[in-house]
């Protein structure tokens, strides 16, 4: 074998051999074990300290609280939620307390107005909802009702609608005048839903060109129409349509979204 | 930042020193490329070169893992690529084919082609270049014919596998970022051979540069075949290259997938300056006009007459200027692949520093390292005849520098 | 009052007692089966996602952001916020943790508006860990994705991986981090903390192969969808009725 080849042969064993020498110092003992991975480091995560004890572990001492909880609307609220992580709390309650959240920011995080949060969910506008006041003073947080026992207004769970229809031409038009709502649906609201109508002439009444002003729609003899919530409308006419020519195959509300039924 | 990122992207991961380490190996790829051009193509002309290509080649791939370690977040762990790599992993497989490139292809072929030399030169010197020198021939001190005859087919053989590895080295490199299907502006099969071909057109230029220069410092004239032969090259090399990123902008534009308006936005508003300016139009058009317009097939045919100096200077300036462009093809991958959310509904900014270990002062000593380290090589392994005793070579091998 | 029963003190010390009892006998019994009773091959964990009951409220954030000890600036679990406008616009901002986000447009001008949880997805052919060069992320046998801070060299390759976003550098360590679904909370038996503090129940937890658990519950029951399935890396974060403008 010509003298180069020896020499090079010589360099790239001595290097092999230093590799595999390395390997065996370097490559930690557990790698491969289950993965291409060190094994130990599952371990090592699994055992990082937890700071959310859970909400079981609140009844064993505050049982009260927890079951005024479970039958309230906040009942599928952890108890950290609100009251931050507790572990610290479960392992020495005396010492080391988790908050207690009584100031009126904190509420709005979840309940003030947004209007990408769903319908259904209670909201409030902070601004002019007892403003300066804790929520604690008139809703018990554990088990929240309001001051009343139930929702006074539809806009306490469907703000969205209720603020897109006062800006609408139906301003004046109440929430019951066109849905029957159960008492029961103040209580639950899913189980109990309220009605939407079924007919093009529950629409015509007001709209349709034969409908006329016994057709039963309230209108003050100023001119100037008022809504429930004491918003003003302009004094425009109700637009009429000839029922048996406009969209004959359809429910006014399947073109028509009521709340905002502007066409433009 | 504008439009929306998901939060955790807003602030970029690779900066400058990931734009370095493609633009780094680029150049070593290319250079090689141009030094297997005479060794196995025969390309006489660019014999000058030759060694000089293999030395500025070396001299890179020294300095291409520094920007690397420079970034990662554990460089004393990095030798885990070697230990454990992942063999999924195209970051861990280049690992080997750098390796590979290095001492399979690179420092053999060196050692190869200088060995004859580097016992010459021990014969006549003394002190520290005669042990440096005789450390570089490992011993193997043979130079008889035969031995002289096995040298030069071994050279042979290490270029012709040499020129695959040269391809994979920065092949591989597109692929690294090619390969990632989260990110649509990488996401492209042709990436790995646009890197390939930006790799070449800058290592033809760098080498064209470091010659024209090394004739300026020595004070030698440079050889007229030569420096067109190069820019021959550099023009071919850049017209593939212009063609394969022309194909892949028109059939981005043309499928027109979701990311497209995105991705429009970004080159349009991000990268205006560093893709439509400098390294389209600066870094390629203007270079393929130039070097169209002097190159020895125009001049045969006498389009256009122009003297040797203005031609000299033109290919200078044509080569600094696709330097320059391939600079900003690798910026405007590495750094725009971060610019725009993977929401596709956002764009953000890279913040350069000047300072720290991702600053621009430290990219700039790392691009001036090479040259260093060249010019030791250069001492140390002298590529031209009269900077040390003659080379003694058996005839129609190898390359002898003739100036 | 002191003769009448209990007083408060007394009260309290026996509640401490009692409360210290249980904890050292639950810690005992999770760590048992943490230690050696907990087989990772018997579970294979997921999440099943309800965008329609989220409020927006950024409670799992801080939640996360405090189990984890997440880095200021990093984000393991967030929240987006989409607006789709009248005029045909598509509006997306991350909700911030701190402070009520106020929504971007004017509502008369909202077509449709949504809150999308979002966290690392856990996929089953995770990118992130195909392109880890030296093995330091990897899927477990229970099917959650973590990362070994220990053995990461911080090459960010897979934060570039991550189709998600999911994926940050935490300065701190200098190694690449993300949700890790809890994973020392969820071998104990507890719920990621993000779960367990979410007011409406937007995030589902629980095993997949287990068909008693609430997760086959919500699967059984709604049509669900994942991100970008077709970059097809399996996720195991499923999103029920996700809206076509979600990315």
């Amino acid at each position: 074998m010509p003298q180069q080849v020896t020499r090079l042969l010589v360099m790239f064993l001595l290097f092999g051999v230093a590799l595999v020498v390395a390997r065996h110092f370097l490559v930690p003992a557990t790698f491969g074990q289950i993965g291409h991975y060190r094994a130990a480091a599952i371990p090592q995560i699994a055992a990082r300290p937890v700071r959310y004890a859970g909400r079981e572990a609140c009844a064993d001492c505050h049982s009260d609280e927890v079951e005024a909880h479970d039958r309230g609307r906040h009942q599928f609220v952890g108890c950290e939620t609100c009251h931050g992580p507790a572990a610290a709390h479960v392992e020495n309650p005396t010492e080391v307390k988790p908050r207690v959240p009584r100031e009126r920011e904190f509420c709005p995080r979840c309940h003030g107005y947004d209007p990408s949060r769903p319908t259904g969910f209670p909201q409030i506008e902070p601004a002019s909802h007892n403003p300066g006041q804790s929520c604690v003073t008139c809703h018990a947080p554990h088990a929240p009702v309001p001051p009343s026992g139930a929702p006074s207004s539809c806009a306490a769970c469907h703000g969205e609608i209720a603020r897109t229809k006062a800006a609408s031409r139906h301003a004046a038009v109440p929430c019951t005048r066109c849905h029957e709502v159960p008492d029961q649906h103040r209580e639950t609201p899913r189980t109990s839903p309220a009605t939407k109508p079924a007919t093009r002439e529950f629409c015509g009444e007001c709209h349709a060109k034969t409908a006329g002003e016994a057709s039963g729609v309230r209108r003050p003899a100023s001119g100037v129409r008022t809504s429930d919530t004491g918003l003003r409308t302009p004094d425009i006419a109700i637009p009429k349509i000839d029922m048996s020519q406009h969209g004959q195959r359809f429910l006014c509300q399947q073109c028509h979204y009521p709340h905002s039924p502007e066409v433009r | 930042m504008t439009g929306y990122m998901y939060p955790n992207e807003i602030e970029l991961q690779w900066g400058l020193l990931i734009v370095l380490y493609p633009y780094i190996t680029g150049l070593v790829a290319g250079a090689f490329i141009l030094a297997s051009l005479e060794r196995v193509f025969n390309v006489r002309e660019v014999q000058p070169t030759y060694r000089l290509a293999l030395l500025t080649a070396l001299a890179f791939l020294l300095v291409a893992p520094l920007p690397l370690l420079a970034h990662l977040g554990h460089p004393e762990r990095s030798f885990e690529i070697f230990l454990t790599p992942n063999v999924r992993s195209a970051m861990a497989m280049f690992g080997f084919v750098y390796a590979w490139y290095l001492m399979v292809v690179l420092l053999l072929e060196i050692w190869f082609d200088y060995r004859h030399d580097l016992i010459t030169w021990t014969a006549g010197e003394s002190g520290f270049m005669r042990f440096v020198h005789r450390v570089m021939t490992l011993g193997a001190t043979d130079v008889s014919p035969r031995a002289l005859r096995f040298d030069n087919a071994a050279g042979r053989i290490i270029t012709i596998i040499g020129i695959p590895s040269a391809f994979l080295l920065h092949g591989y490199v597109g692929f690294i970022f090619g390969s990632v299907k989260a990110n649509p502006w990488w996401s492209s099969v042709l990436i790995p051979v646009v890197f390939l071909f930006s790799a070449i057109v800058s290592g033809i230029a760098a080498v064209l540069l470091i010659y024209v220069i090394s004739g300026v410092i020595r004070r030698k004239p440079v050889d007229e075949l030569c420096m067109g032969k190069l820019a021959s090259f550099l023009f071919y090399a850049l017209t593939v290259d212009f063609s394969l990123e022309m194909l892949d902008f028109i059939h981005r534009l043309y499928t027109a997938e979701e990311s497209i308006k995105i991705l429009s936005a970004l080159v349009t508003s991000r990268l205006f300056i560093s893709l439509v300016v400098l390294q389209l139009l600066l870094g390629t058009v203007i270079p393929l006009i130039t070097l169209a317009l002097t190159s020895p097939a125009f001049e045969r045919r006498a389009i256009v007459k122009v003297p040797a100096a203005m031609r000299r200077r033109i290919f200078v300036v044509a080569a600094m200027l696709v330097e320059v462009g391939i600079f900003c093809t690798r910026w405007n991958i590495v750094i725009g692949g971060q610019l725009f959310s993977k929401s596709l509904r956002g764009l953000t900014v890279y913040k350069l520093q000047m300072y720290g270990l991702e600053g621009l002062w430290v990219s700039i000593g790392l691009v001036l390292l090479p040259l260093a380290i060249l010019l030791v090589l250069i001492r140390l392994l002298p590529p031209w005849t009269d900077a040390g005793p003659p080379a003694h070579r058996a005839p129609g091998t190898g390359a002898v520098v003739t100036f | 009052m002191d003769d009448e029963g209990l007083d408060r003190r007394e009260f309290l010390q026996r509640c401490g007692a009692a409360a210290a009892i249980a904890w050292v006998v639950r810690v005992a019994t999770t760590e048992a089966e943490q230690r050696g009773d907990y087989k990772a091959a018997d579970h294979l964990y997921g999440m099943a996602i309800d965008p329609a009951k989220c409020i927006g409220c950024a409670r799992c954030m801080e939640a996360c952001r405090a189990e984890n000890d997440v880095e200021a600036g990093a984000v393991r679990t967030w929240v987006e916020r989409y607006v789709l406008t009248t005029d045909g616009q598509t509006i997306v901002q991350a909700i911030d943790e701190k402070h009520q986000t106020k929504a971007p447009v004017d509502e008369h001008k909202i077509l449709r508006t949504f809150f999308v949880p979002k966290l690392c997805n856990h996929c089953a052919n995770a990118p992130c860990v195909q392109v880890c060069p030296v093995g330091a992320t990897f899927t477990t046998p229970d099917g959650v994705v973590l990362v070994d801070k220990d053995y990461c060299i911080g090459c960010r390759y897979c934060i570039q991986a991550c189709p998600y976003g999911a994926r940050y550098l935490d300065t701190r360590t200098r190694t690449a981090d993300k949700c890790t679904f809890c994973y020392h909370r969820i071998t104990r038996g507890l719920v990621p903390a993000c779960v367990e503090v979410c007011p409406s129940g937007a995030r589902i937890f629980g095993e997949l192969k287990d068909r008693n658990s609430p997760l086959a519950r919500y699967m059984r029951f709604s049509k669900l969808q994942v991100l970008k399935p077709h970059l097809n890396t399996e996720p195991h974060v499923y999103y029920a009725n996700l809206d076509g403008e979600v990315r």
